[in-house]
């Protein structure tokens, strides 16, 4: 996984709640057998307007995600999360994200970023009126902070637990990590009860 | 203090715990399916990995299979690269896998269940949110990422931070036209669509223990749609005697001693939940969406609620957009809204009990003209039972499509696929935009409701079929 510590990029402001991920990536590009290639798959059928957001001009090439609550609710896919990245955002910020999102986004380095609707109201309304604003999405620091043409700062600290946080900051593979523990999850094994299911045995 | 089912599962399952470190816990079964597991296997091989248990490992086809001519080749080539991809991998890391064509292939939340390997108090994973349906069981069940496929593939264990648990506590008698779709679409409507966020819900009270496994699955299921990591429901007789005899249900002495195990599997009298909602069964009504949301349903007596009505901000943007995607006005009534397409199937409403209920209501009287009604067994198995009981007759009669197994238009990935504009009830799990195919309207419903709304046109319950409708066979 890549390593995360800090990140400096545009935004974009999507005022939608509960954003699905068949929004974010519609089930018949699920059919592909890699993690790349998704990223004409984000969020294709708003993609069709020209209205949307993404197709703004002043939107090319923007990185951080802002969005309304309950982002990524739905299926477990994890291409949600490689959609965003294959199409170049770095980090999401939410009031309230899926707990599969956050999950499956977190193991890809995909950081996303709780902070209260208040401050989400806020950051829209700066990445609205000037688009141009830098928005920092500072993992060191656990703060997001975002400047205005005329200086002043919004700055606002979120939380992420502190394993989760080293494991980004390290870029660190949850696989290698558990195989450590081989002893372990042997001796579990020798104590499992003899009644559990097994799939090979009829 | 007391430790409520959720605790008592996750605890027997602990591998390691450290402070401030998620548990590492023990999956005793792992689920797989075309969709989420290539870049699984691919990981594997990239760092030269086996599969940890295979014995503990399933993998069946159901995203994109057809629902008909399943002798022929598949007609998409993409679709056909991510079966042959999925029979590749089954075959190169040793994983047992039950291909279309095969007589236990099907749904995978179907499939595990029914050939008893989701038994009371194993952990149940699967890449696919839908696994909570296995919690019905009292399994610890919920759906992961890929890369936690790939995880428990080489580990068959999950590195997992704790949950908060809910208690869902149903209690009295449902009325008898209430089927468990109605009672979970009305519970999504009670708290949310991400009222169950960071919860393991338990559900509990007199009615549901009166429901059968397969009401209970139907439930279970979509936990995932109020947001919950996964639902529970405590094991009893009921649990017991649909494993009893089962292809993977333990026998004799360790039938036994699983019975024995699977009956401390409750919640104790002096636990204490980190959150309680109560519903009175006799209040409840048939129930249908009329939104992009799970959360966006009302009793189908009512009528379209007006966006204005929400004191939310963002529940009245998100009812705004629901209603223009959905091509509805404020005030209408639900029972005058016209369907298309009817389809009842998938993981929710695909099982035995379900094909049995639509064809209750469809026996004697026929789909109304216009109007296309899909039937899609959630498995091989399923389908056997219901040709052996007649049911594809009544369908067929009826002008029902009787179909081969599968997820179909559940989520379209296959051929079954709603078009631009056209609006489906469903007794699916998603009512998502476009979930049903591109620019389709999708409300959810009971397989009950499914049935009547095929007969009369517009989403109705079965009460709303008067004799008029009936044509004498
Ligand atoms: S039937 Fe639908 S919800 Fe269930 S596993 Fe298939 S696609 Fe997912």
């Amino acid at each position: 996984m890549e390593a995360f510590t800090t990140h400096t990029g545009r935004a974009v402001p999507l005022r939608r709640s509960n954003v699905d991920t068949d929004q974010i990536i519609p089930a018949h590009w699920l059919k592909k057998v890699t993690r790349t290639g998704f990223e004409d798959g984000l969020f294709e059928a708003w993609r069709k307007d020209p209205e949307f957001v993404l197709n703004q001009p002043e939107r090319q090439g923007a990185t951080v995600l802002v969005a309304g609550p309950d982002f990524g609710t739905g299926s477990s896919r994890e291409h949600a999360v490689w959609a965003l990245q294959n199409y170049g955002f770095k980090a999401v910020i939410s009031s309230r994200f899926a707990d599969i999102f956050r999950g499956n986004s977190l193991k890809n380095g995909l950081l996303t970023v709780i902070l209260p609707q208040e401050t989400v109201d806020g950051l829209w309304e700066l990445t609205e009126s000037e688009p141009d604003a830098r928005f920092t999405v500072d993992l060191v620091e656990r703060q997001v902070r975002a400047v205005a043409a005329d200086g002043t700062e919004l700055v606002a600290d979120f939380e992420l637990d502190d394993n989760a946080r080293t494991r980004l900051l390290q870029g660190l593979d949850d696989i290698s990590l558990t195989l450590r523990e081989e002893e372990l999850i042997a001796a579990y094994e020798a104590t499992r009860a003899s009644f559990k299911p097994r799939t090979l045995t009829v | 203090m007391g430790r409520t089912l959720a605790e008592k599962v996750w605890d027997d399952h602990v591998v390691r715990r450290a402070d401030g470190e998620p548990d590492l816990l023990y999956i005793d079964l792992h689920l797989l399916h075309e969709v989420t597991s290539p870049q699984a296997f691919d990981g594997l091989r990239l760092s030269g990995r086996k599969v940890r248990r295979t014995d503990l490992t399933l993998a069946t086809e159901d995203h994109n299979t057809p629902t008909l001519d399943i002798d022929k080749p598949i007609a998409d080539p993409v679709s056909r690269a991510q079966l042959e991809t999925l029979r590749r991998n089954c075959a190169e890391f040793g994983v047992r896998l039950h291909s279309l064509g095969d007589v236990e292939q099907g749904v995978v939340h179907v499939v595990g269940p029914q050939l008893g390997l989701t038994q009371p108090g194993t952990t149940v994973v699967c890449g696919d949110s839908h696994t909570s349906t296995h919690g019905a069981f009292g399994a610890l069940a919920f759906g992961i990422g890929t890369s936690q496929v790939e995880h428990v593939l080489a580990t068959q264990t999950l590195p997992l931070s704790p949950f908060r648990t809910m208690a869902i506590t149903v209690e009295g008698e449902l009325p008898a036209d209430v089927t468990a779709k109605d009672l979970i679409l009305a519970i999504i409507a009670r708290i949310g669509t991400g009222g169950g966020q960071g919860y393991v819900i338990e559900y509990r009270g007199s009615a549901i223990r009166a429901l059968s496994m397969e009401a209970r699955m139907t439930i279970c299921n979509m936990s995932i749609e109020a947001g919950a990591r996964a639902g529970m429901i405590a094991p009893d007789e009921t649990t017991f005697e649909y494993l009893r005899g089962r292809p993977h249900a333990p026998e004799g002495a360790e039938w036994d001693a699983a019975v024995e195990y699977w009956k401390t599997l409750r919640t104790d009298d002096d636990a204490v939940f980190d959150h309680e909602v109560f519903i009175d069964a006799a209040e409840l009504a048939p129930f249908v969406t009329w939104g992009t949301n799970p959360g966006q349903g009302a009793p189908l007596s009512a009528s379209v609620p007006d966006p204005a009505s929400f004191d939310d901000a963002s529940d009245r943007l998100a009812a705004q957009n629901a209603l223009e995607y959905m091509d509805l006005t404020p005030g209408q009534p639900l029972r005058e809204v016209r369907v298309d397409t009817v389809f009842v199937g998938s993981c929710t409403n695909g099982r035995i009990e379900d094909l049995r209920s639509a064809a209750s209501v469809l026996k004697g009287r026929r789909v109304a003209d216009g109007v296309r009604m899909l039937v899609v067994p959630g498995s091989v198995r399923v389908a056997l039972q219901a040709v052996d009981e007649g049911l594809d007759r009544v369908f067929t009669e009826a002008g029902a499509e009787w179909r081969h197994a599968g997820c179909s238009m559940c989520l379209g990935m296959n051929p079954d696929q709603l078009s631009p504009g056209e609006r489906s009830a469903s007794t699916s799990n998603r009512n998502f935009e476009g979930r049903q195919g591109k620019g389709g309207r999708t409300h959810l419903v009971s397989p009950q409701v499914a049935a009547a709304t095929a007969v009369r046109g517009r989403l109705s319950s079965p009460s709303d079929l008067d004799a008029t409708t009936t044509v004498e066979v």
